[in-house]
């Protein structure tokens, strides 16, 4: 069945209405859309329908014709008058809007055929921009709460446990853990009420999927909830979204109504005898709340500070009740699992990590977006293959998967088939799936300093080897870049990192040295360039480096000085070389980013 | 202010669970939790003033002072890291003149960091109220504060 279907031939206009098209001003596109159907009398045979993230968030904002499958990019308001007369009136697709292939240089107009989208397997995002967020009519159009359906006519909790477990689907929060074994461990407890939670806590800087999924499809997730309430004999659950995703917030609660008004939640669903209601909590900034127990303790109203386990959640949980507690996207992934059984999900992806991983690709890289793949592509596949390549032609130095928590890894590295396994013995992890392409002006300290700043500052405080730990770390990384690092400073960082990983209570301080660790392993001449020769090779370390500029390869353009805040660029004469005022110059590289003849150099 | 507050915090008495979103309705319609806010909300849920002010200093999002008319938001999201955006929250420190969690003297602005607004293609970027602005350069920082100002 595909995603038109529900709305027979009607044609549509989909106007992506992510986070990220929404900040190019998506949503006035969308009435400047309307007003121009209506100026042209054609409101009541197209439609105009805003849906969630698309995906290419590059490209942004995106507008699809529908059923032609006709994909537009970068589009302006001032575009829609021409969208319409053109296309929806005159049948001409307007061609300077399609997408043109950096390659080959040729347009293509259907997004089914670009790169971007071929080489991707969508499951979780299976809706993501193919409907309408706040319709649940568009979502059972594609299928929604057939899932559900089927688990309420028929099958007992072991059954639907049993096709989870067959799946082999592992927890999609980034640890990996087996979705289905939780559930039956918590089906097993014979305390009541129990509960079901799901964790939309998306706190890691540059992970972005798990609000695009809630903002693009809530009723999967909604659905794949009420199944697992099901499952392990709950009537409750509750969605921890931060505060800072406002839209997914009013999308999920405007499904929950629907969902109350169509007799998908609330008592007695479908005559079965089973109820569930949901709720949404609320987080309030605390990255270290995306740790199970100490969301519950935030859902709960208290400091979110994490505990010692065991017991586990599946034992006392939320109010120290049986609890599950799952990422977004593994509960989006239930009913697919439950449709087209866990021996479908089984076959895809690699033997230990079946199914697929959601990417948030960002960074220096060409085509930035929201990516999915069968777990075991390669990061090759994924960063050059969909992704296009590092941004301007530069060379590729490392990519960082899994956030905070996770690692750097080099390119040599870059036929590693990414799955949770293979990315924690290369030194990263999966974790949330953030994905960060770096080139070669990157410097591997300071991106180690930026994520130790980043934990140091979220640590809780509650154990010491996290609190202090990170804090000493991050002192030693701060020298280094500033040029004042000892002899000594590496081993020590890998000492303290230990230290933190051996003694810290929950997986925030535990992960923490990643990101040192990885980059010390892989990347361990750029700190001893920064401690024995005060050199910065990325040429990111204000401390150690200076600008100037090539008068050769210059023309004198005068773009950097243009771009220069400080005007330390100064431009006498077109054409002729620019002069750098080395007193006013601050280090910030823009004149180095704006060149486009590489005669900026950075020492 | 104490009739207001009661009205804002009636719906959640005699709940559990709802410290949180009871502060952070109050901050909604105050802008901050001033002193007597934390009293009354320590009196409406039966809970001691000194736990309520552990929750706010817990967590990021509650403040207990007012801030400026507008608030800048500079997103230090990894993508915008690496795209530069440490030099264009220092851009924006010079033109404002303040540091994180400043106001301006006139309270014309506040300036804080956000962990990550999750619009990375647009890196660096950068939010003021409710208009983001993608792919600043430091330039772009002192144009944008320019134009505000009407100097252009």
């Amino acid at each position: 069945m595909t995603h038109h279907e529900g709305n027979g031939n009607k044609r549509a206009m989909l106007v992506c209405e992510g986070t990220g098209c929404v900040s190019s001003r998506s949503v006035y596109i969308r009435e400047e859309l309307q007003k121009e159907l209506t100026n042209h009398g054609l409101a009541d045979s197209v439609e105009v329908k805003p849906t969630g993230c698309h995906g290419f968030c590059e490209k942004g904002p995106i507008v699809i014709v529908e059923p032609d499958g006709i994909f537009y990019c970068n589009v302006k308001e001032k575009d829609a008058a021409e969208i319409v007369e053109s296309h929806l009136k005159g049948g001409t697709p307007v061609e300077r809007l399609f997408y043109k292939d950096p390659a080959t240089k040729t347009l293509i107009p259907k997004y089914e055929d670009i790169d971007f989208y071929k080489k991707q397997q969508r499951i979780v995002l299976r809706n993501c921009g193919h409907i309408n967020p706040e319709s649940i009519d568009d979502y059972i159009g594609v299928g929604g709460y057939e899932g559900l359906k089927q688990v309420l006519s028929g099958m007992s909790p072991e059954q639907v446990i049993d096709e989870v477990t067959k799946s082999g689907l592992r927890g999609r929060g980034g640890a990996g853990f087996p979705t289905g074994r939780k559930w039956a461990g918590a089906l097993k407890s014979e305390r009541t009420p129990k509960y079901v939670v799901c964790n939309a806590d998306e706190g890691d800087p540059g992970a972005f999927m798990d609000r695009s999924t809630l903002e693009a499809d809530p009723h999967a997730v909604m659905e794949g909830m009420a199944i697992c309430g099901y499952a392990i004999g709950s009537n409750h659950g509750y969605i921890y979204v931060r505060a800072e995703y406002p839209l997914a917030i009013n999308r999920l609660k405007i499904a929950i109504e629907q969902a109350k008004e169509r007799g998908f939640l609330g008592e007695n669903i479908m005559g079965s005898g089973f109820s569930f209601n949901l709720e949404i909590a609320q987080g309030a900034g605390a990255f270290v709340c995306g740790e199970a127990s100490a969301l519950m303790y935030s859902i709960e109203g208290k400091r979110g500070m994490p505990r010692v386990k065991p017991p586990r959640s599946v034992e006392s949980g939320l109010y120290t009740m049986p609890t599950v507690l799952n990422n977004v996207k593994s509960f989006a992934t239930v009913p697919v699992i439950i449709s087209n059984g866990g021996e479908w999900f089984a076959g895809i992806g690699s033997p230990n990590s079946p199914g697929t991983a959601v990417f948030a690709l960002t960074g220096k890289v060409v085509n930035s977006g929201l990516v999915e793949v069968p777990m075991g592509a390669t990061l090759r596949e994924i960063i050059f293959g969909i992704g296009g390549g590092v941004m301007g032609g530069r060379e590729f130095k490392a990519v960082q998967t899994g956030g905070p928590s996770g690692g750097c890894l080099p390119a040599d590295q870059l036929d590693l088939p990414v799955d949770f396994d293979s990315l924690d013995s290369a030194g990263s992890i999966m974790g949330s799936g953030g994905m960060v392409v770096m080139d070669k002006r990157t410097c591997m300290v300071d991106v180690a300093r930026f994520f130790l700043s980043f934990t140091q500052e979220e640590s809780c405080g509650k154990c010491n080897p996290c609190r202090i730990g990170t804090e000493l770390v991050l002192e030693v990384l701060e020298r280094i870049c500033e040029g004042k690092g000892k002899p000594g400073d590496i081993e020590l960082l890998e000492e303290w990192s230990q230290t933190i990983i051996k003694g810290s209570l929950c997986g925030l301080g535990k992960s923490a040295p990643n990101p040192v660790l990885s980059t010390i392993r892989y990347f361990r001449d750029e700190y001893e360039a920064h401690i024995n020769e005060q050199r910065c090779p990325g040429g990111i370390c204000k401390e150690l480096i200076s600008f100037s500029i090539d008068e050769e390869l210059c023309k004198g353009c005068g773009l950097c000085a243009k771009n220069c805040p400080t005007k330390a660029v100064i431009l006498f004469e077109k054409k002729q070389p620019v002069k750098l005022d080395q007193e006013k110059c601050i280090n910030c590289g823009t004149c180095y980013d704006a060149c486009k003849f590489d005669a900026v150099i950075v020492k | 202010m104490s009739s207001q507050l009661a009205e804002i915090l009636a719906p959640f008495k005699g709940k559990k669970g709802v410290t949180i979103p009871a502060l952070q309705q109050v901050q909604e319609e105050l802008g901050y939790l001033p002193r007597e806010a934390i009293d009354e909300v320590s009196k409406t849920l039966r809970i001691s003033a000194s736990e309520i002010y552990g929750v706010i200093t817990f967590y990021a999002q509650f403040r207990t002072s007012p801030r400026g008319r507008h608030v800048v938001r500079v997103c230090r999201g990894t993508a915008c890291h690496v795209r530069g955006g440490g030099v264009v929250l220092d851009q924006v420190k010079i033109d404002l003149g303040i540091d994180e969690n400043e106001n301006t003297e006139d309270m014309e602005y506040t300036l804080e960091t956000v962990a990550c607004i999750g619009a990375c293609a647009l890196a660096p970027a950068m939010v003021i109220d409710e208009d983001t602005f993608g792919k600043v350069s430091p330039g772009k920082v002192s144009e944008i504060f320019a134009s505000r100002r009407g100097d252009n």
